[in-house]
């Protein structure tokens, strides 16, 4: 009982500790813990490093799949993508610290998410991102945007991975807390994984990378904690990324993990030295001891409490066979990066650490760890909306003149000035550029690719989180069907509020238990992850945002699909039922001003049997251009293929459909659009598929048409389309 | 002793940079700018006291690395 | 031909290079790391792409201070032909093997696209597997590629038709809608005066593949490879 519990000192508190954490403490240790000690569990059990109040619900999540190598709790997940290797993968959030500075948190979160991928011995081939920022009215909206976007690309560009895909949107609801969720993956032998498993007593540990400096220290609290007006004095916490040394270290390791010298291996991310040796050192179940004088650093007179919990950036820790120093000491030499053997594991399971010749810390390692808080929080109950029906909206005075409105909003429009800023061709294995459905990144020196994408409706998920969540398992799927890849698995990054309150618990959980349902229906496991909470400022959560990073093979890289259309006279077909939901749609958002009702619902086996369809299709060599459907609907998804392709287009609303706004705008999911020039053979093979499909359109012409609704070019178009984001950002 | 390097960009080559931030603090209100030039500053812990010979390795350093001679002038200060 | 590719700390173009090369020569070329001086003789020594020291204090200054750079200059005297790309550019230019300098892009942000350039002179061993005039799409991926000089060096390496590569728009003509970078007289790539070092922003060796969606890199290597054999 909390009342029993006796409150805690003052210094506990403002390390974030409750009482009950706090009497937790007492007992593991049966005495009172010095500074850095307290620092160590403060960190250790914070929400970002123990996940103490999403873990509960993340256990229900499907990770296995046959071609699963490693699933949720390394540094990244491993899928089998054929050939002897493997896709390692994970999707890491640096919310807080980009709010606060967009350029370097943004850079430094891209630094994270790649030691993530290289750690387990794979070489990064790209990365993805997710962005969301507040309203395009907000003040502070486009310097974000212009910093982290700069962050993201002044990182990525200088360690030489392509920046291949990503989203952008916006909504008021992030106007106090942006959300920057980076994505690598990376290939590597599948039989040449490295864990975060140390083992071997008297095996040595090693640092190596940059040298230790007092930046970052408590950011991950920091990430814990809602933000309140007084978040521009956190700025100290803020780390500074160095790209270089990060390339010199992806080479350094890459090389080093070519010889056999390695037990185990951990970034030093969030919680620095402290999470990685305590990590490590669980998994293998042995003791650690550390000697702090030996660490490199770059500022005098640092504290013991200082060198555990800095979190200087481009920094690993790793445990060495016996014998394997000076072969690893020579490469990291000859790459100019720091090299110190620290310590050496123990069979005490203790982590004794001795700082000036005196012992400063004593911890039992797995008492820590394991005893880590896991929280019950309340859970409140969803609140359903109401289906809109497609007479509940108006038509438009001018349907040609709503699209041309649609392309040039803030979320619909191109976002080529953003991923102009990021080289996505480095390591000439780029095959799809940003824009496309899914990025298609060649296995290097193979025929074959990886499909990439990230995807999230939040206006969809503040509606209904678990219906939301399911939209976003299902639309990464349906964006790698899309080109043509079979879908393998995905990593998560699960951005919410204060998870304090039952309202942003029960949105977190219902997420959560959507996702599960459409991974489980679409054989589309996740194996790896990141949860990040207190997306809230003075008590206003973000919209619940599960974003969902997406990897998929491709056997053969001459048979996928885009969706630029490349011939006249092709006939637009039509997959997938079409009722014309119009709520929570883009075209209710933007030309009606409306939020309101449910999302368009999921079907989870029909989303199987129409993707099965048209992969087969595209696999088969028959389909070449293909788009999935999503925000804005049919006729935007038309708009985007005729501008891509530079070839315009004529639809007729076929009988039977619904009111011509809802068909022509509805968000109904499970649907693609091809383009063919055997239209009878298409429409003849689905129907042996059970798959509905409508001959829609034609192609050809400069200028889209809608038979009834009018005609517009596309040039105005595309003007409307890209010339948003430019001019928004001050360059028209 | 310390060294200290400033090196701006010559006259007459454009500094987009410097251009920029006059642009920026135009945008703030600030008024009365007839000008931005961007440039670094480096400082540089010597080792050797007798400013000559500092000075002289020091010219000779921006001359061959910390300054672009092309578009570049420099300026150094010895203080100890 | 043999041909070496110098890596520096943050080269991150070599291996793109190194393939580019390798289906052009049949064999893969030699990679050289920058504190070496004293590799085998070559016909081809390619400064490749990349952040070479993180292009911190200007980009490729600490790179044109190698050893291997010293070789590399020591060798272009000598006939040796030398090409740079992207930091490879900005390397040679810092090294003064080519006039002027590459400041940062007239926009101050990085920029990542396909480009059209007009070849200006069809001239062995670099472009004389392309026509005078022709006009190919090869990609960028820079924030420092606004090429400047003094307008005496300009006039001189125009006259002297050294002028290898300009940024033009499909057409061909070299408009400021079509120049990315804000480079004077929108010059993308020049050579020196004996014309065996080519310097250029754009990268041949990304479109160099045909599942890359364009070729038009390749008859660089291909051109290469005919002229020395």
């Amino acid at each position: 009982m909390a009342a029993e519990v006796p409150p805690p000192p003052e210094i506990a508190t403002s390390h974030g500790l409750t009482a009950e954490e706090y009497a937790n403490v007492l007992e593991i240790l049966g005495r009172e813990p010095n500074l850095t000690e307290l620092g160590i569990f403060s960190v250790m059990w914070s929400e970002h490093c123990s996940y103490k109040s999403s873990r509960k619900w993340l256990r229900r999540l499907p990770t296995e799949a046959p071609w699963v190598i490693c699933g949720p709790g390394e540094n990244a997940g491993v899928i089998d993508i054929g050939d002897g290797l493997a896709a390692v993968f994970k999707m890491e959030s640096h919310n807080h610290p980009s709010f606060i500075e967009p350029y370097q948190g943004a850079a430094t979160g891209v630094g994270g998410i790649l030691r993530d991928v290289f750690t387990m011995g794979a070489r990064p081939v790209a990365n993805l991102n997710a962005l969301r920022f507040g309203s395009p009215s907000h003040p502070k909206t486009r310097h974000l945007v212009s910093g982290v976007v700069a962050g993201i690309g002044g990182y990525g560009n200088c360690v030489g991975v392509p920046t291949v895909g990503g989203s952008c949107d916006f909504d008021e609801s992030y106007d106090g807390n942006i959300l920057v969720n980076a994505m690598t993956v990376g290939i590597a032998a599948k039989d040449r994984i490295f864990y975060a498993k140390a083992t071997g007593v008297g095996n040595p540990v090693v640092y190596v990378g940059s040298k230790t400096g007092r930046d970052g220290i408590h950011g991950a609290t920091m990430a814990s904690a809602e933000f309140d007006q007084e978040a521009d004095a956190k700025r100290p916490t803020v780390q500074v990324g160095d790209p270089f040394t990060e390339k010199l270290l992806i080479e350094a390791c890459l090389e080093l993990m070519a010889e056999d010298a390695i037990i185990g291996i951990q970034d030093m991310g969030a919680a620095g030295l402290t999470s990685s040796s305590f990590e490590m050192a669980s998994k293998g179940g042995v003791g650690v001891e550390l000697d702090l004088d030996r660490v490199p650093v770059r500022e005098e007179a640092m504290t013991a409490y200082e060198i555990m919990l800095s979190e200087s950036q481009e920094r690993m820790l790793m445990v060495l066979k016996p014998g394997k120093e000076d072969i690893a000491r020579r490469i990291f030499e000859k790459w100019e990066l720091d090299f110190a053997i620290i310590g050496r594991l123990t069979d005490s399971g203790r982590m004794v650490l001795r700082h000036n010749g005196k012992t400063v810390a004593d911890l039992p390692i797995n008492p820590l760890v394991d005893a880590a808080p896991v929280y019950h929080r309340p859970r409140g109950p969803a609140q359903p909306r109401p289906v809109v029906e497609p007479g509940d909206v108006a038509p438009p005075e001018d349907v040609m003149e709503s699209l041309k409105a649609l392309l040039g909003t803030a979320d619909l429009c191109s976002k080529r000035w953003i991923w102009e800023q990021y080289d996505h061709m480095v390591m000439a294995d780029t095959v799809a550029q940003p824009g496309g459905d899914a990025a298609i990144v060649r296995i290097h020196g193979s025929h074959r690719g990886l499909a990439l994408t990230t995807d999230c409706t939040p206006r969809y998920c503040g509606a209904d989180a678990a219906t939301g969540a399911a939209q976003a398992v299902a639309e990464a799927w349906r964006n790698l069907t899309a080109v043509g890849a079979r879908p393998l698995a995905i990593t998560d990054n699960l951005n919410f509020g204060n998870p304090e309150r039952p309202e942003i618990m029960g949105q977190f959980a219902d997420a959560v238990e959507g996702m599960g349902e459409a991974c489980l229906a679409l054989d589309f496991p996740v194996v790896s992850g990141n949860v990040s909470f207190y997306n809230e400022t003075n008590g206003k959560g973000i919209l619940p945002t599960p974003v969902i990073g997406g990897v998929g093979l491709i056997d053969d890289l001459a048979r996928t699909a885009t969706l630029a259309l490349s011939a006249v006279g092709q006939s637009l077909v039509l997959v997938g039922a079409t009722t014309g939901h119009l709520g929570c749609s883009a075209y209710l958002k933007e030309i009606e001003g409306r939020g309101d009702g449910a999302p368009p619902p999921v079907d989870l086996a029909c989303e199987r049997r129409n993707g099965d369809f048209v992969r087969a299709e595209i696999v088969a060599g028959r389909i070449t251009i293909c788009h999935d459907l999503s925000d804005g609907g049919l006729l935007v998804a038309v708009a985007e293929m005729a501008l891509a392709g530079g070839i315009g287009a004529t639809l007729s609303v076929p009988d039977g459909a619904p009111a011509a706004h809802a068909w022509l705008f509805g968000e109904d999911q499970a649907r693609y659009l091809m383009a063919t020039d055997d239209a009878e053979g298409l429409v003849e093979r689905a129907g042996a598929a059970l798959v509905p499909v409508a001959v829609i359109g034609t192609t050809g012409g400069e200028s889209l048409t809608v038979t009834g609704s009018g005609t517009i070019s596309l040039a105005q178009l595309s003007e409307s389309h890209e010339g948003w984001l430019p001019a928004y950002m001050g360059d028209a | 002793m310390i060294a200290r390097v400033h090196v701006t960009l010559k006259q007459g080559v454009l500094d987009p940079q410097g251009k920029a931030i006059a642009n920026s603090l135009k945008s703030l209100g600030f008024s009365g700018i007839a000008g931005v030039r961007q440039g670094k500053y480096i400082e540089l812990e010597l080792e050797d006291a007798d400013p000559e010979i500092a000075r002289a390795a020091v010219e000779d350093m921006c001359q061959r690395l910390l300054a672009n001679t092309v578009i570049e002038d420099y300026t150094i200060e010895l203080d100890g | 031909m043999k041909a070496a590719v110098i890596v520096f700390p943050g080269s991150n173009c070599d291996r793109d290079i190194e393939v580019a090369l390798t289906q052009s020569m049949g064999r893969p070329p030699l990679m050289v790391w920058h504190r070496d001086d004293s590799f085998p003789s070559v016909d081809l020594i390619v400064v490749p792409g990349g952040f070479s020291y993180g292009d911190y204090l200007r980009a490729g200054a600490m790179a044109a201070n190698s050893p291997a750079m010293a070789e590399t200059k020591r060798r272009a005297d000598a006939g040796v032909a030398v090409l740079g790309i992207c930091n490879g550019f900005q390397i040679l230019a810092e090294s003064r093997l080519l006039p002027g300098v590459l400041m940062r892009n007239a926009t101050l942000r990085f920029i990542c696209r396909d480009v059209h350039l007009r070849v200006e002179e069809s001239r062995p061993p670099f472009t004389g597997n392309y026509r005078k005039g022709q006009v190919i799409r090869i990609p960028i991926a820079h924030h420092d590629g606004n090429y400047f000089a003094d307008h005496e060096t300009l006039a001189r390496i125009e006259g002297e038709g050294r002028v290898a590569f300009r940024y033009t728009d499909q057409c061909g003509k070299p408009t400021a809608r079509a120049n990315p970078n804000g480079s004077s007289a929108n010059i993308a790539g020049i050579v020196n005066e004996a014309g065996n070092v080519l310097g250029m922003m754009p990268h041949p060796e990304r479109l160099a593949d045909q599942a890359l969606s364009g070729t038009d890199g390749r008859a660089m290597f291909d051109g290469l490879v005919e002229a020395f054999g």
